[in-house]
């Protein structure tokens, strides 16, 4: 039986993944460009070198930002 | 012509002149006018990547980074908390330790929370940023910035997108006077080529602006119009201008008229 999916919740949307998906995993799937975002998992920012290890979890909230104009 | 060279935080910039990314019509536009501005530093936001419109994420390939460098902002953030979060999201994102510190303390002036914007100051500079944090024109104010560590003191000159010009030349006038240990550069309010060249002769060490350039009809143009004006500026105040006087005094040799008929 497969395992069951994660739901979590990304810049305000709820999201459904795969168990043991990573934040590259997620990244990849949103089509990001990792060299442009900063991603925080539970208000902890993570280092980018972390994405392809960092595991989501159960009811992550997972914030993505990334630079828009301005003054 | 000689003059010495505009340095924040040990780094030298060949325009004094620093300017904002938000508000343009077309990122097109937006970059035409960065290039005729001049200038080595722009300043950007840090938002939520929208999930669904993809429209915003091509914003930094119209940003040539080996020509500018990337100066995130913490606009928009009312707490020091939040500030200090955004602070350090720009820096993973951008992988630079500067950013334009704001704290706002309320929505129709967006004039900064002092209180909250020293203590973020202080918690950033301890984390190593290089900070530079948008303040108002209070001389007493700038120095606790700075014992705390900022890299620079960025007065307003009036509201942030109002382009009213420097409202208070006194202030700016006192604040050049006593700063002398980090760059003053006048950050808001700037509206036409003719505010920045003021705050230029003032002698401050640079200026921010956004809506001034953005805001204006042919933005392009007037990127060129502030690049000039902040050049012309600040050849004016190295010049040194000539003193006020009530009274004329003639620019013409008063003896030496032919004599007149009698």
């Amino acid at each position: 039986m497969p395992e069951p999916d994660i739901s979590l919740r990304v810049n305000g949307s709820q999201m459904k993944l795969p168990k043991g998906a990573t934040i590259r995993d997620l990244l990849s799937q949103l089509e990001i460009d990792p060299q442009l975002v900063a991603v925080e998992q539970n208000r902890e920012i993570v280092p980018r070198p972390e994405y392809p290890a960092r595991i989501l979890s159960e009811k992550d909230t997972i914030e993505i930002v990334h630079f828009v104009g301005g003054g | 012509m000689n003059d010495k060279p505009f340095v924040v935080a040990g780094r030298e910039f060949a325009s004094r002149l620093i300017v904002g990314t938000g508000k343009y019509t077309t990122l097109e536009v937006m970059k035409q006018a960065l290039e005729e501005s001049g200038s080595e530093i722009v300043t950007v936001a840090v938002r939520r990547v929208n999930l669904q419109d993809r429209s915003e994420r091509s914003f930094l390939s119209y940003i040539d980074r080996n020509r500018f460098l990337i100066l995130p902002n913490t606009a928009g953030c009312y707490t020091a908390d939040d500030a200090i979060r955004i602070a350090r999201l720009g820096r993973e994102a951008g992988l630079s330790d500067w950013v334009k510190l704001e704290v706002l303390g309320d929505e129709a002036t967006l004039f900064p929370d002092n209180e909250a914007l020293l203590h973020a100051t202080k918690v950033l500079v301890k984390e190593g940023f290089v900070v530079l944090p948008y303040t108002n024109d209070d001389l007493i104010n700038a120095r606790k910035l700075i014992d705390a560590g900022a890299a620079a003191v960025m007065p307003l000159g009036a509201p942030i997108g109002s382009g009213m010009g420097i409202q208070n030349l006194a202030n700016a006038m006192i604040l050049r006077e006593r700063i002398t240990e980090v760059p003053l550069i006048i950050d808001a309010g700037v509206g036409t080529a003719s505010d920045a060249c003021v705050a230029m002769e003032l002698g401050m060490d640079g200026v921010l602006m956004n809506t001034g350039i953005a805001a204006a009809s042919d933005p392009v143009r007037m990127a060129r119009a502030m690049k000039q004006a902040v050049e012309s500026g600040r050849h004016a105040f190295l010049a040194g201008r000539m003193p006020k006087k009530l009274y004329a005094t003639a620019s013409s040799p008063q003896s030496g008229l032919p004599q007149s008929r009698s």
